[in-house]
C-alpha cells in the first residue's frame, strides 16, 4: 500500500497546478495585479476629473483665511486665523467632548454594571431597563431627542432657571460663574503638587512597612488630607487671591461666567449615556467571569469583603473589562463624528465646512482619516500598555 | 479599495448606474433625454417639493426653460436635491448637468471650484432676521452686538456674517448648522436672537415659523449676493445654451412676449420678436446655438418670461410677496438686462 | 411466641413543618430582596422615590395628558400659544405621528405606489418568518428565495421601470422602507464579506493577509460618517465623469464595506476559537481549503459568533440612520425633518413626540433581535458547559 502511494507521487510535473504553495502565489500576483489596475482607475479618474474642474490640490489651503467663526473654541480662534487652525479647534472639541463623555460613561456604567449584580431586585430590574433602552435605540436619536426634544425646551434667557451657586439654566445652555485667580495663586497650584508628591510618598513609605512590618496605615485618608488640605494652605497664604465672575444678563445673552452650550451638553449627555449601557454590559460580564471561588477564598483568607473586592475581585476582573472598554471608548470617539447634526463644531463639521469653503473633498478626507485613525491607535496603544500592566503576572 | 470597484460592479450590473458620459453635456443630455438639474431641497421660491410632491420655485422653473430650450418640452427634466456642501460635488462628478440651487456667483467659486455662471436669475442681498416680540427694541442689525445667531454652515453667509460683525467691531455667538432646516427650527425655538441668509430667504424661513407675524427683517443688507445657475466649465457649447436661455427669459419679458400670447405673438411683424421666436426666414439663431430655432417659443410656453417666473414663485403671486425691485429689468430701474438676441 | 421486628422502615414521609413565617411569603421576599442590608433600604427607598418621581409623569405624558386626535399644530398648544391646552400643559402630540405615519414608513413615495412597497414587506415577512422558526423545513430552499431570489424580485418592486411598474427614483423613497432595505442589504452583503475578509486575514498568503487587515483596521478606525462621506463625495471623482451612482447606492456601498469590516473581526474571533486539532483533522481528511472551512471551520466557528454576529446586525440597524447626514431620508431623517423644516406641526412637544415614536420603532425592531439571537444561541449550544 505505502510502496503505491510512494510510486505514484514521484512525478511532480502535474503536481505545480495542484501545489498550494504555486497556487498561493498566482493568486496573490493576480489579487496585486487587480488592485493595482484598480487603484490606478482610481487614481486616473480622479486626476482627470479634478483636472476638468479645475480644482487645484496639495494641502496649501490649509494656510488661507478661514473666514468663518466658530462658536466653541479651547484656543484662540477668530475668523482671520487659518483653516488649519480652524482645523486644530476642531480637533480639540472632538478630544474635550470625547473625553468628558468617556469619563461620564465610565462612572455611570460601573454604576449601573454593579446595579445590574445588586442584591436588590429593585436596583437590579432598574439597571437591566436602563441597559436594555439606551442599547436598543440610535445615538444619533438619542442626540437630537436630548437637543430638540429636551434642551430645546428650557425656558428662554429671561426666564432662567437659577441654579444654585449663582448658575443658570436657559435654551442657550448651562452657565456657571468664572473663577478669577489674582495673585498669588500661584501658590494653591504649588500647595497642589506638593500634596500629589507628598502622598506618594506616604503610600511607598507605608506599603514598604506593611511589607516589613504588617502593620497597615491609613493611606487613603491620609492621601485626601493631604491633596485636599495643602492646596488649601496655599490658598489661605496667599490671601485667597480668588473672585467669581458671575453670569449676568446682558441685552441677548447672559454675559460673563462659562457658558456650556447647549450643542455640548446634549451631545455629552447623548454620548455619555448610551455608551454607559454598554460599558455597563461589560463590567457585568466582567464581575461575573470572576469565578466563585475566588470569592470564597479571600473570604477563607479572612479578608473582609471591601478589602477582598479591593484587591482580589476588581483587579482580575478588569482583566476581562478592559479589551472590550478600549472599544466603547473608541466607539464614543468615533459617535462624536455625530455632532454634526446638531451643530456642535467638531473636527466633522468644521472639515466639511472648510470642504464646502474651499472644494478639497480628497485633502479634507485625508485629514479626517489621519485624525481619526492617529486617535484610534493611541487609544489601543495606551490601552495595550494599561492591559500588559494588569495582565496576570506568572511567576 | 477593491471592494469599492466590486460594489461599483455590482451596482452596474443591477442597473442603479447612470450611463457614462463624455464632456459634451449637450449630446448626453439629449441622449439620455431629459436634464439632470441639481436644486435646494427645499427654499420656499426658490426650490421646493409642494404638497403633490412636485417641484416648484425660480430655480426649478429655470432649469425648466433650459429642458425646453433643448427638448421643447419643458417637463424634461428631473430634480436632485441637494444640500449646500453636496452641490458642487455634484456637479464637478457629472451628477447633475446644471447647478440652480440659489448659489452665489463667486470669483473664487468661479475659478477655484471649476464652475461657470451663466447669469444672476435673482439679486440677493444678506440680511438679519429677528423675532420682534422676543426683543422689541431692535430695528437694526448694528445693534446685535452680543446676540446669538443661526446662520448655515459653507455658505458664503457665514463669512459675510463673520466680515460685517469684525467691520463693525461686534461681538455675536455663531450657531452653526449644517442644513438650512435645522438653522430654521433651532431659530424658531430661541436657540438664537438672529437668523441670517439672503432676503429672499428670509422671507421664505418668516412663513415656516410656528407665528410669521412675529419675525421682522431688519433692514441692513450685508452683502452682494447675485443667485444663479452654474455649469461645469471647459463646455462652452452646454454654457451657451445655459447663458442664453437666460437671456431669452429676460429679452422675452422685454418684449412683451408672455406664456398667454406667445402663439398670438409668433405672428407679429416686429423684427425684433420675430428673431426672438426663430419666425424669421432662414434663421439659424436656435441651430447655431444648438437647439432648434423656435427655443424661445419652447421656453415661454413652458415656464412663461422671467417676469412670470418671478411674479408666480417669490413676487405677487406666491405667499413671499417679494418685491422686484433691483430685479426689474433694465427698462424699469432693476439690474436685469438681457444681451441682444440676434 | 412473639417476634417482634425491631427494624423499622418509614413508609411515609413525615409531613414538613411550614418554613418560618419569616422566610416566605411576600413579606420574606419584600426584606430578602429589597431590604436585606440598611445600604439596601436606603437604595429601595431611593429607587421608589425615583420612580414615583418619574413614572407618573411619563405615563402622563404619553397617555393620560396626550392629545390623540388633531388636524394641525393648534391641537397640541397651549392657549398661550394659539392653541386650546391648558397653559403649562405638556403631553405627547400623537396626531403629528397618525397625520404623518405614511411619510414616515414611505418617505415620499408615490401615494399610488405604495402598494409595491407593502408587497415587497409581505413577501419580506413571509420569507423570513420560516427562516427563524426553527421547526419549519426546507430551510435551504427558504434561505436561498431570501438571499438570493428575493432581492432581485424586491428590487423590481421597489424600484420598478420595467414589465409594466412605473419607475419610482431613489430620492423619493424615505421613512421605514430606506432604512430597512439598507439594513437588509448591508446584512446580506457583510455577512459574506466579513467571513472572507476573516479568512483573509488569517491567511498564510502574506499579500491577502496585508490588504485584508489594513482594510478591516483603516474602516474600523474610522466613524461611519467618514465612510458615508467617503462614498457620497469621493465615489463621484473616483469614476469616470459622468457615470453616477445614486445616492442610495452610495449610502448601500458605504454601510455594507463598514460593516463588513466588524463581520470580520466577530468572524476572526470564532475562527480563532476553533481548535487546532479541527483544522488538522480536515486536513487529513485530505479536505482542500475552501472544503475544509466551508464543512468543518465555518460551521462552528459561525456558530460560536452568533451573538457578536447579531450585535453586528443591531449596530448596523442603529447606523442606518446616519445616512441623514448626508441628506437621505431614513426613519429617523424623515421624522427629523418633519420636526424641523415644517410648520404645520411646529409645537413645543413635536419634537419629543417624533422621536419617541422613533425610538420605539428602532427598539423594537433591535430588542427583538437580540432577544432571537439569545434564543438561537440556546439552541444551538449543543457544546458542553465546562
Amino acid at each position: 500500500m505505502s510502496q503505491e502511494v510512494i510510486h505514484e507521487a514521484t512525478p511532480q510535473r502535474a503536481s505545480l497546478l495542484y501545489d498550494p504553495r504555486v497556487r498561493g502565489i498566482v493568486f496573490q500576483v493576480v489579487l496585486v495585479a487587480l488592485l493595482a489596475l484598480g487603484i490606478w482607475w482610481i487614481v486616473d479618474n480622479t486626476i482627470e476629473n479634478l483636472r476638468r474642474s479645475h480644482i487645484a490640490t496639495g494641502f496649501g489651503f490649509l494656510k488661507g483665511r478661514a473666514g468663518f467663526d466658530i462658536a466653541n473654541t479651547l484656543i484662540d480662534y477668530s475668523s482671520d486665523n487659518s483653516y488649519g487652525r480652524a482645523l486644530v479647534v476642531g480637533i480639540l472639541n472632538t478630544a474635550i467632548v470625547a473625553i468628558t463623555g468617556i469619563i461620564t460613561a465610565t462612572i455611570i456604567g460601573f454604576l449601573v454594571g454593579i446595579g445590574r449584580l445588586s442584591n436588590n431586585w429593585l436596583i437590579r430590574k432598574l439597571a437591566t431597563v436602563y441597559i436594555e433602552i439606551f442599547r436598543n435605540i440610535p445615538p444619533l436619536l438619542v442626540i437630537l431627542f436630548w437637543y430638540q426634544g429636551v434642551l430645546a425646551l428650557l425656558p428662554n434667557v429671561r426666564d432662567s432657571i437659577g441654579l444654585p451657586f449663582g448658575s443658570f439654566l436657559n435654551n442657550r445652555g448651562f452657565y456657571f460663574p468664572r473663577m478669577v485667580w489674582s495673585d498669588g495663586a500661584w501658590l494653591v497650584a504649588v500647595g497642589l503638587a506638593a500634596g500629589v508628591v507628598l502622598s506618594w510618598y506616604v503610600a511607598r513609605r507605608a506599603r514598604a512597612r506593611q511589607m516589613a512590618t504588617g502593620q497597615q496605615f491609613p493611606v487613603f485618608l491620609t492621601s485626601v488630607a493631604l491633596i485636599v488640605g495643602m492646596p488649601l494652605l496655599g490658598f489661605a497664604l496667599a490671601g485667597f487671591p480668588l473672585t467669581f465672575e458671575f453670569p449676568q444678563k446682558g441685552t441677548f445673552n447672559l454675559t460673563g461666567g462659562v457658558n456650556v452650550k447647549p450643542e455640548f451638553l446634549s451631545l455629552y449627555l447623548a454620548l455619555s449615556f448610551y455608551t454607559a449601557a454598554f460599558i455597563a454590559e461589560i463590567v457585568r460580564a466582567g464581575i461575573v467571569g470572576v469565578p466563585k471561588g475566588q470569592t470564597e477564598a479571600f473570604s477563607a483568607l479572612g479578608l473582609r469583603s471591601g478589602q477582598g473586592l479591593r484587591l482580589v475581585v476588581i483587579p482580575q476582573a478588569m482583566r476581562i473589562i478592559i479589551p472590550p472598554l478600549t472599544s466603547q471608548y473608541l466607539n464614543l470617539t468615533k459617535n462624536s463624528s455625530l455632532a454634526v447634526a446638531i451643530g456642535y463644531p467638531d473636527l466633522y463639521a468644521i472639515g466639511g465646512t472648510i470642504l464646502n469653503q474651499t472644494g478639497q473633498a480628497i485633502e479634507v478626507v485625508v485629514i479626517f482619516m489621519v485624525v481619526y485613525l492617529g486617535i484610534s491607535i493611541l487609544t489601543s496603544l495606551f490601552m495595550n500598555w494599561f492591559n500588559t500592566k494588569m495582565a496576570l503576572k506568572e511567576r | 479599495m477593491k471592494h469599492i470597484a466590486i460594489g461599483i460592479l455590482g451596482a452596474a450590473a443591477l442597473g442603479f448606474a447612470a450611463s457614462a458620459a463624455s464632456a459634451d453635456t449637450l449630446s448626453d443630455v439629449k441622449a439620455k433625454g431629459f436634464v439632470q438639474c441639481g436644486v435646494n431641497t427645499g427654499l420656499a421660491g426658490f426650490s421646493a417639493p409642494n404638497d403633490k410632491g412636485e417641484w416648484t420655485g425660480i430655480d426649478v422653473d429655470f432649469c425648466r426653460a433650459v429642458a425646453a430650450a433643448v427638448f421643447g418640452d419643458g417637463t424634461k427634466v428631473k430634480f436632485t436635491g441637494l444640500s449646500a456642501k453636496d452641490r458642487f460635488t455634484a456637479l464637478q462628478s457629472g451628477e447633475i448637468d446644471i447647478l440652480s440651487r440659489n448659489t452665489t456667483w463667486t470669483i473664487n467659486r468661479d475659478t477655484a471650484l471649476g464652475l461657470n455662471f451663466a447669469g444672476v436669475t435673482y439679486y440677493d442681498g444678506q440680511g438679519f432676521m429677528i423675532n420682534s416680540k422676543k426683543l422689541p427694541g431692535v430695528n437694526s442689525a448694528l445693534q446685535l452686538s452680543g446676540a446669538a445667531i443661526c446662520v448655515q454652515s459653507g455658505t458664503t453667509t457665514e463669512l459675510n456674517l463673520a466680515d460685517y460683525f469684525k467691520a463693525n467691531k461686534m461681538e455675536y455667538n455663531p450657531v452653526v448648522f449644517e442644513k438650512f432646516e435645522e438653522a430654521n427650527a433651532a431659530y424658531d425655538a430661541g436657540r438664537c436672537d438672529a437668523y441670517t441668509t439672503d432676503q429672499s430667504g428670509l422671507y421664505a424661513v418668516r412663513l415656516q415659523m410656528a407665528s410669521p407675524n412675529d419675525h421682522v427683517v431688519l433692514p441692513e443688507i450685508i452683502s452682494k449676493e447675485p443667485l444663479g445657475p452654474s455649469v461645469r466649465q471647459g463646455d462652452d457649447k452646454w454654457f451657451d445654451i445655459v447663458k442664453w436661455t437666460y437671456y431669452a427669459l429676460l429679452d422675452a419679458e422685454e418684449a412683451g412676449v408672455t406664456q398667454a400670447n406667445v402663439d398670438e405673438m409668433k405672428n407679429s411683424d416686429n423684427p425684433d420678436i420675430k428673431r426672438l421666436l426663430g419666425t424669421e426666414a432662414e434663421t439659424k439663431i436656435g441651430t447655431d446655438l444648438g437647439v432648434s430655432n423656435d427655443w424661445v417659443v419652447n421656453i415661454v410656453k413652458a415656464t412663461g418670461n422671467y417676469g412670470e417666473i418671478f411674479e408666480r414663485n417669490v413676487g405677487s403671486g406666491s405667499p413671499l410677496k417679494i418685491a422686484r425691485g433691483i430685479n426689474a429689468l433694465w427698462t424699469k430701474g432693476g439690474l436685469q438686462y438681457g444681451m441682444p438676441i440676434r | 411466641m412473639q417476634e417482634h421486628d425491631m427494624s423499622w422502615v418509614r413508609t411515609e414521609m413525615a409531613l414538613a413543618q411550614a418554613a418560618p413565617r419569616s422566610q416566605v411569603g411576600f413579606g420574606a421576599w419584600v426584606r430578602r430582596n429589597l431590604f436585606a442590608t440598611p445600604v439596601d433600604s436606603v437604595l429601595t427607598v431611593l429607587a421608589l422615590l425615583a420612580i414615583a418621581w418619574a413614572l407618573p409623569q411619563i405615563l402622563n405624558w404619553v397617555f393620560f395628558d396626550a392629545v390623540w386626535t388633531g388636524a394641525d399644530r393648534t391641537a397640541c398648544l397651549t392657549t398661550e400659544q394659539g392653541g386650546q391646552l391648558p397653559v403649562g400643559w405638556t403631553g405627547a402630540c400623537w396626531p403629528f405621528v397618525s397625520g404623518r405615519f405614511g411619510q414616515f414608513m414611505f418617505g415620499r413615495y408615490p401615494m399610488d405606489e405604495r402598494w409595491r412597497v407593502i408587497l415587497t414587506g409581505i413577501i419580506f415577512i413571509a420569507l423570513l418568518a420560516p427562516l427563524l422558526i426553527p421547526r419549519v423545513p426546507y430551510k435551504g430552499l427558504n434561505a436561498i428565495l431570501f438571499f438570493v431570489v428575493f432581492p432581485f424580485i424586491a428590487f423590481y418592486l421597489l424600484v420598478g421601470g420595467f414589465f409594466g411598474l412605473s419607475y419610482v427614483e431613489t430620492p423619493r423613497w424615505g421613512g421605514l422602507m430606506v432604512t430597512l432595505v439598507l439594513s437588509y442589504v448591508g446584512i446580506v452583503v457583510s455577512l459574506p464579506l466579513g467571513i472572507l475578509l476573516a479568512m483573509g486575514r488569517r491567511s498564510k498568503m502574506p499579500i491577502v493577509k496585508l490588504l485584508s487587515v489594513v482594510f478591516i483596521e483603516t474602516v474600523r478606525g474610522v466613524p461611519l460618517v467618514t465612510v458615508l462621506f467617503m462614498a457620497s463625495f469621493m465615489l463621484p471623482l473616483f469614476v469616470p465623469p459622468g457615470m453616477s451612482f445614486d445616492k442610495l447606492l452610495r449610502a448601500l456601498i458605504g454601510v455594507a464595506l463598514f460593516a463588513a469590516a466588524y463581520m470580520a473581526e466577530v468572524v476572526r474571533g470564532g475562527l480563532q476559537a476553533i481548535p487546532k486539532g479541527q483544522y488538522e483533522g480536515a486536513d487529513s481528511l485530505g479536505l482542500g481549503y475552501w472544503q475544509k472551512m466551508g464543512f468543518i471551520i465555518m460551521p462552528q466557528a459561525l456558530k460560536l459568533v452568533i451573538p457578536g454576529i447579531v450585535n453586528t446586525f443591531i449596530g448596523m440597524f442603529k447606523d442606518t440612520t446616519l445616512v441623514l447626514i448626508i441628506s437621505m431620508f431614513d426613519l429617523l431623517g424623515v421624522v427629523k425633518q418633519n420636526i424641523s423644516g415644517d410648520p404645520t406641526w411646529a409645537t413645543p412637544q413635536t419634537a419629543k413626540t417624533g422621536y419617541v415614536f422613533a425610538a420605539a420603532i428602532f427598539w423594537i425592531f433591535c430588542f427583538g433581535m437580540s432577544r432571537y439571537s439569545q434564543f438561537m444561541e440556546r439552541r444551538l449550544d449543543t457544546g458542553h458547559k465546562r
